[in-house]
């Protein structure tokens, strides 16, 4: 029998064009471009310098999301949108996506939407595959089975010019999550649990694979979150392996194999999980029966405490000094009851319709508390019309929070949905850094029921107060 | 990309661990279809206060900081965002190696590919680095080694593929459109 392989090894070799060597990297061939706004220009520019085309059009996607406006005016009534350079770098996707022959879904599409979200609801993500966008949290498609990683600017140049990229091999990370989450611990607040655990930087050179009673359990959408906060431990990539709830959600997807090609497509699926037997580079357990909800006190997502936990006293580490400075918190206070003056719903960690499902069943017949603003931005336009159709729309604008359309919205502020300089935001998005929502702005990384308990009472809190009754 | 052999300079030092893309250049500067001109928007956050005007306690805007080309930063440097944008300011702003003991991997492969060189060296000598702001340094990209002011070289690693094409001007996407026929290969034995 051959050797053991992980489900990494399995999909690395089947994309090996050249296999890697002393001297030179592998050549990967890979299945799946997504490409949007703000990381392709310069990289077709490259192309029309050098006079090349895109290879695979067919394996090439493109989607307007990080700074595309979320005010229904601006996205279809026609009113200007309100950054100059936005606008210009939204007619230049347009306008190098018609030059080189690339699909786009562009800013009325109804299948536009953060490229993490559209690349699974059309069906286009699938196991085994390579699938590399230029951004970091691509690594969210791995809860396919796919290896899926964000690539820089240049990289995208070369994807599109040959569909293939120059790489060498990743170690792997097993991360064993044992048990079941609790009622209230969210998949959001195990991938925080784990980066806590395993530092920003832990994660580094490797690739992860989640496994576990506790994965297993998941629904795709929750596997998506934990799978897209892989780099924040500073792993490109993380993986899960596909299952028959990996198939069910695949299942008449629009772009996913139909008839012979889906039974044999299945087949093949069922031959990528890891073998038993099969040897990672590390690994490092979690009881996932034992978290509780987590909440982020510092300035990287690894600075994490349960929400009945203290800040801890780490004082004299300047890490942690500059963090509470920023932060204007205070080393051994309680994370509960700090302050709240935003609250945001979305992004390509919990923007999907079960993470809007689960912030509403927290806000139902509550109002958002004086003085916070809540801002409720679907992943995408599907996942918008999904939650129409629920009347989920209601229930936040009934208790008072902002209702948009789809994109990336206030996790970067990119688009100037952005949190005010001082200003406390429990968000759902996927980094706390310092200015990431906005210049000093303070985020507070959560999962959207913490997140829907803490714009009710105005203070961080507890979901699971809410929940109980 | 023009060839890179060695490079000598004076440091400038940030010891902060985890310096994140999104501090080397914030978000709201990526709405640029060019690559030119992000250095004036370098650590905006950190370097300009609310009305654009240099903070003077940010370590760039001392004079000591003038002319150097060597960044010498804290732990896990270039991690979070992917954004290519990080090391084009980085050279925009004329640093042309970043020194850690450890450096974020997409950031490092951005790095690789515009002739921005990470560096990677032990404890002993980064904490040798951190504690000499300044210091006149030498990187030989020929030797793999790395020279402070009286002491003997010591080797960092590099990977030996991108060491080749800094050192000899190679741009990779040459180097990837060369295997067109292994390309053609693998697409004809997949069945496209």
């Amino acid at each position: 029998m051959s050797q053991p392989k992980t489900m990494f090894e399995k999909v690395w070799q089947a994309h090996e064009v050249v296999p890697e060597t002393a001297d030179t990297p592998a050549v990967i061939f890979i299945d799946l471009h997504l490409t949007h706004e703000v990381t392709s220009p310069q990289a077709f520019s490259v192309l029309r310098e050098r006079g090349l085309k895109v290879r695979r059009p067919d394996l090439t996607l493109a989607t307007m999301d990080h700074a595309t406006p979320t005010r229904t005016e601006q996205v279809f009534g026609g009113a200007p949108i309100t950054i100059e350079s936005a606008a210009k770098q939204i007619r230049q996707l347009e306008k190098n996506c018609a030059e080189f022959g690339v699909e786009l879904l562009g800013l009325q599409d109804e299948r536009r939407g953060i490229v993490h979200i559209i690349g699974p609801e059309l069906g286009v993500t699938q196991p085994g595959k390579t699938i590399v966008c230029g951004d970091s949290h691509t690594s969210t498609h791995g809860a396919f089975g796919a290896l899926a990683f964000g690539i820089g600017t240049t990289e995208v140049g070369h994807v599109l010019a040959t569909q293939c990229l120059l790489q060498k091999k990743a170690k792997t990370l097993a991360v064993e999550v044992a048990g079941q989450l609790a009622t209230g611990v969210t998949p959001k607040d195990l991938i925080l649990a784990i980066i806590g655990q395993l530092g920003v930087s832990g994660g580094t050179g490797h690739v992860i694979e989640y496994r576990g009673a506790a994965v297993r359990a998941m629904s795709m959408e929750e596997r998506m979150t934990v799978c897209n906060m892989s780099i924040e431990a500073g792993a490109r990539a993380g993986m899960i392996a596909p299952d028959e709830t990996t198939f069910a959600y695949l299942a008449d997807r629009p772009r996913s194999p139909k008839g012979a090609a889906w039974d044999a497509a299945v087949s093949h699926w069922r031959t990528l999980p890891t073998d038993e037997g099969a040897r990672f580079d590390k690994r490092i357990d979690i009881d996932g029966a034992a978290l509780e909800p987590m909440v982020t006190y510092g300035t990287n997502p690894g600075m994490v405490v349960p929400v009945t936990g203290n800040i801890p006293d780490r004082r004299g580490d300047p890490v942690f000094d500059a963090a509470m400075r920023y932060m204007g918190l205070n080393a051994g206070e309680p994370i509960r009851n700090a302050p709240v003056n935003v609250v945001f719903v979305g992004s390509c960690t919990n923007g999907r319709l079960s993470d809007l499902r689960a912030a509403a069943r927290v806000l139902r017949g509550h109002k958002v508390a004086q003085g916070v603003h809540m801002l409720v931005v679907p992943g995408s336009q599907e996942v918008k019309r999904l939650a129409e159709a629920e009347g989920l729309h209601h229930v936040f604008q009934e208790a008072g929070a902002e209702w948009r359309e789809s994109g990336c919205s206030m996790c970067l502020g990119m688009n100037g949905d952005t949190v005010a300089k001082g200003e406390y935001s429990v968000s759902t998005s996927n980094r706390n850094f310092e200015g990431r929502q906005g210049v000093g702005a303070r985020t507070l990384l959560a999962s959207p029921e913490t997140a829907a308990a803490s714009a009710i009472r105005g203070r961080v809190t507890d979901p699971r107060e809410l929940l109980n009754g | 990309m023009n060839p890179i052999t060695s490079i000598r300079s004076r440091t400038v030092v940030m010891p902060s661990t985890n310096i994140d893309t999104d501090q080397i250049i914030p978000g709201r500067f990526l709405t640029t279809t060019t690559k030119e001109g992000l250095g004036q928007q370098l650590f905006a956050d950190w370097r300009y206060d609310a009305n654009g005007a240099p903070r003077a306690d940010f370590i760039l805007n001392t004079p000591a900081a003038q002319g150097c080309r060597i960044l010498v930063a804290g732990r896990n440097v270039g991690c979070g965002s992917s954004r290519e944008h990080a090391p084009w300011a980085l050279l925009d702003y004329g640093i042309q190696a970043v020194i850690s003991t450890e450096i974020a991997d997409i950031f490092r492969n951005n790095s690789l590919k515009n002739g921005l060189l990470p560096i990677v060296v032990d404890a002993a000598t980064h904490a040798w680095l951190i504690a000499n702001p300044g210091a006149e340094i030498s990187i030989d990209l020929q030797t793999a080694t790395l020279t402070l002011p009286g002491q003997a070289p010591v080797g960092f690693p590099i990977d030996p593929f991108a060491r080749y094409c800094l050192i000899n001007g190679v741009d990779e996407l040459g180097f990837l459109l060369s295997k067109n026929a292994a390309i053609e290969a693998y697409e004809a034995r997949r069945g496209a």
